[in-house]
């Protein structure tokens, strides 16, 4: 079933705030095995400021567990017509404004950047933009997902 | 760093367990990424690990070469191949290596080779980060 196109273009009102926590960081951190002192700004409020950080920060992917909660949205919208059992991840790309850090409150708004069908395979790339409640940018997440043909 | 220059392979070691744990820290629950049945049944030859875990090692590669985690400007990846995570106590490979492309106003543009048993899981895979 072919992805509907008019979906692109459509932005989706901003999200509630998820609030990082140390923990959170601290246990995304250990899942990808960032530990010791590969870890420390990840886990060590005192590492993290002497790196002139405020707060621990979090690895560069983390950003993509917000980008997955908001555009679920849209991903389960059966006007969509994504079948998810057939999807893979294509894509995946970040741009940074300055780290995602532990006390953060961060509003997402997710963007569908495009559509397209190629091969039987369809595409869906959203954006999602990761800024604080008080509006300063934090990260832009690109997102493509791939629908492969029956 | 200077253009051209070659960093150190990095080399990360990634079994079952690690799939879990990233499962459960990211909340991507997909069945593919633990249960061989649905694995198999959707066409896959085994259990593989999430495509943002194999991104992540690369991440981790980038900050060991440059030192802070927080200096990061771009980072994107094209999911290439799958890294299959067979059920046993010794897992797979995934080995990063990276060249320097550019260097310019204190901003590197770092191109990355991410494979696992020889072939390319990842491709167009790039950092520009802070030096």
């Amino acid at each position: 079933m072919a992805l509907d196109p008019s979906f692109v273009g459509r932005t989706y009102p901003p999200t509630d705030p998820y609030v990082v926590g140390r923990e959170k960081v601290r246990e995304f951190a250990d899942a990808i095995g960032a530990t010791g002192a590969e870890g420390a700004a990840f886990r060590d409020v005192a590492a993290a400021k002497a790196l002139g950080h405020p707060d621990v920060v979090a690895p560069p992917t983390f950003a993509v567990i917000l980008a997955t909660l908001s555009s679920q949205v849209l991903i389960d919208d059966p006007e969509l017509g994504l079948d998810f059992s057939r999807v893979v991840h294509g894509d995946q790309r970040f741009a940074y404004t300055r780290p995602i850090r532990a006390g953060d409150r961060l509003v997402c708004t997710v963007v569908v950047d495009e559509i397209m069908t190629r091969a039987g395979n369809d595409f869906l790339t959203t954006r999602t933009d990761v800024a604080t409640e008080d509006g300063e940018p934090v990260v832009q997440v690109w997102t493509r997902l791939v629908a492969r043909a029956e | 760093m200077t253009p051209g220059q070659v960093l150190e392979p990095r080399t990360y070691r990634v079994t079952r367990a690690d799939l879990v744990r990233y499962a459960g820290a990211s909340g991507d629950f997909n069945p593919i990424h633990w249960n061989d049945r649905t694995a198999v049944a959707v066409g896959l030859p085994g259990v593989i690990a999430h495509g943002m875990y194999t991104m992540a090692l690369a991440g981790r590669a980038v900050t060991s070469w440059i030192g802070d985690p927080g200096a990061w400007i771009e980072y994107g990846v094209r999911f290439a191949r799958p890294v299959v995570v067979p059920d046993d106590d010794e897992g797979t490979e995934v080995v990063v290596t990276g060249v320097v492309k550019t260097v310019e106003d204190s901003l590197a543009r770092i191109d990355l080779t991410v494979t696992c048993g020889g072939e390319k899981v990842l491709a167009q895979a790039r950092a520009t980060v802070r030096v």
